[in-house]
């Protein structure tokens, strides 16, 4: 940890991407969990996630991040699901 | 040779800022400062200013936009005044925070309610612990002058914080008096050609303002401030004396008069302080060995120095033109009465309320402190420490 002899005067970040290590996944109290049957791909959790906390590859939705996935729940409300059954179901943390 | 012309001092304070050329002014006026920017849009009209002006909606928008011109990487200045200054205190913290070098002239002006809008101190001391270096004129030469200084200040590598130059409503910035300017070019090759540090707009090393700084890392901040703030009052006197070198005029921390070998000592900022000079003037002709200080570096507080040049004094009149409400002493008052908590010996010590929302200070205010004054310095007896002069009984 930097003493107050260290640190960049007013805050400035000088190194890019740095926030990838600033891990917020602590901060979670609910946490989504993906039920893989009832998903359709179409990526809805993606779009309105405000923490880039739903990987994509090759246009097919994969795991969370939980690294950073803060579990406001917005994915979980988004969510169609299929045939009314929500692919993404908010659970407490500790379970 | 400079010659003397006739200006009021949001004149001055405009002049100063078409020197100093900034590269972006937002702005959003207001009286008694509007003029500053009235007459600084005009010079930019003119073409003799090459700054983009953001006429904002708000004195806060006018800070932020402000804020983020200084960060992208230019000199940024503006001005206000009042209730301008109280909706900005939002962003002057994180204009300090983020130690961006914003000049801003204050035509020091009451806060409401009630309305009000003439000079008076309560918007500079509600910005008081801002983080911001304030610095305080008796006149429109001293504007000028300051306003000069301050580019090189907040701009100086080894300080880079926001200054506020204030100059008192109407008194000071509509009244004409006479004045020098400085030559257009020395005064530009003083203030000199901007460094940004850090720039937002230099792509080839990107960089991030405003990052979020919690309970691990905000103290260190913090007292990383509070250390620069303690290199302001060296960076102001260095300033000061390559100044002197060009005009003669001569800056310190605050200004002592007649100080050295008084006995009882006024302690009074901005225009106030000229008719308290003429008064001391007077009690020393009748032999009366009275003082007067007038604090210029009014943030940081040069509390040693200050404390240095009055603890000689049997008795101290600090004189407030602002009250802080919930039954403490003047602004002022406070930081005078820290300055001398440290030193060994002690004035006994008053604080006189005056001149509120732009009430007359007459000489026979001044007359009737310095007679307490002497009083006290004779008996020690104070019948009461604080106390609203001018003020109907
Ligand atoms: S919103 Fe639901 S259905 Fe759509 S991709 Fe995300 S998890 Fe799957
Ligand atoms: S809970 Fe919130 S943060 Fe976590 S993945 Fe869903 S939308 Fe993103």
């Amino acid at each position: 940890m930097k003493t107050w002899k260290e640190v960049n005067p007013g805050a400035v970040v000088t190194e890019p991407g740095s926030a990838r290590k600033f891990k917020t996944g602590s901060w979670r109290a609910n946490k989504p969990k993906w039920i893989e049957e009832n998903c359709i791909h179409c990526l809805l959790c993606w779009v309105y996630c405000p923490d880039m906390s739903i990987k994509v590859k090759d246009g097919k939705r994969e795991a969370f991040d939980y690294d950073f996935c803060k579990g406001c729940g917005l994915c979980a409300l988004e969510c169609p699901g299929k045939k009314g059954q929500k692919a993404i179901v908010m659970e407490q943390e500790d379970k | 040779m400079a010659k003397k012309v006739a200006s009021t001092g949001n004149e001055a304070v405009a002049n100063a800022m078409r020197i100093a050329n900034p590269d972006v002014c937002g702005a959003y006026p207001i009286t008694p400062a509007t003029e500053i920017m009235q007459r600084f849009t005009s010079f930019v009209s003119n073409g003799k200013a090459k700054t983009e002006m953001v006429l904002a909606e708000s004195e806060h928008s006018a800070m932020s936009a402000c804020i983020g011109a200084a960060a992208a990487g230019g000199r940024v200045a503006t001005a206000t005044a009042s209730q301008g200054l109280a909706l900005m205190w939002e962003m002057l913290f994180i204009a300090s925070g983020l130690r961006l070098p914003i000049v801003m002239g204050v035509a020091n002006r009451a806060l409401a309610a009630p309305l009000n809008i003439h000079g008076d101190h309560s918007d500079g001391m509600g910005a008081r612990d801002c983080g911001w270096i304030h610095l305080y004129s008796e006149n429109a030469q001293e504007a000028f002058d300051n306003m000069l200084m301050a580019f090189r200040i907040a701009e100086h590598m080894d300080i880079r914080l926001p200054v506020m130059v204030g100059l008192d409503g109407f008194i000071t910035s509509h009244s004409i008096e006479t004045m020098e300017y400085l030559d257009d070019e020395t005064a530009a090759k003083f203030v000199g050609e901007y460094k940004a540090m850090k720039p937002l707009l230099d792509i080839k090393n990107p960089v991030s303002y405003g990052p979020l700084i919690l309970t691990d890392m905000y103290m260190e901040y913090r007292k990383a401030h509070d250390e620069v703030m303690k290199k302001v009052p060296g960076v102001v006197l260095e300033i000061a004396a390559e100044y002197e070198k060009l005009t003669g005029r001569k800056y310190g921390l605050f200004e002592t008069y007649r100080l050295e070998d008084a006995e009882i000592a006024v302690v009074v900022m901005s225009s106030a302080a000229g008719t308290t000079k003429d008064v001391v003037d007077a009690y020393r002709d009748k032999g009366v060995k009275v003082g007067l200080l007038k604090p210029r570096l009014f943030r940081p507080c040069p509390y040693e120095q200050l404390g240095a040049a009055l603890k000689h004094c049997k008795a101290v009149a600090v004189m407030d033109r602002a009250d802080c409400f919930g039954g403490s002493y003047g602004p002022l008052f406070q930081d005078i009465a820290s300055a001398l908590y440290t030193q060994p010996t002690k004035p006994v010590m008053i604080n006189k309320i005056y001149g509120l929302g732009g009430r007359d200070y007459m000489p026979d205010q001044a007359e009737k402190t310095i007679d307490e004054l002497i009083q006290i310095a004779k008996d020690g007896k104070v019948k009461s420490v604080k106390e609203y002069i001018g003020v109907r009984e």
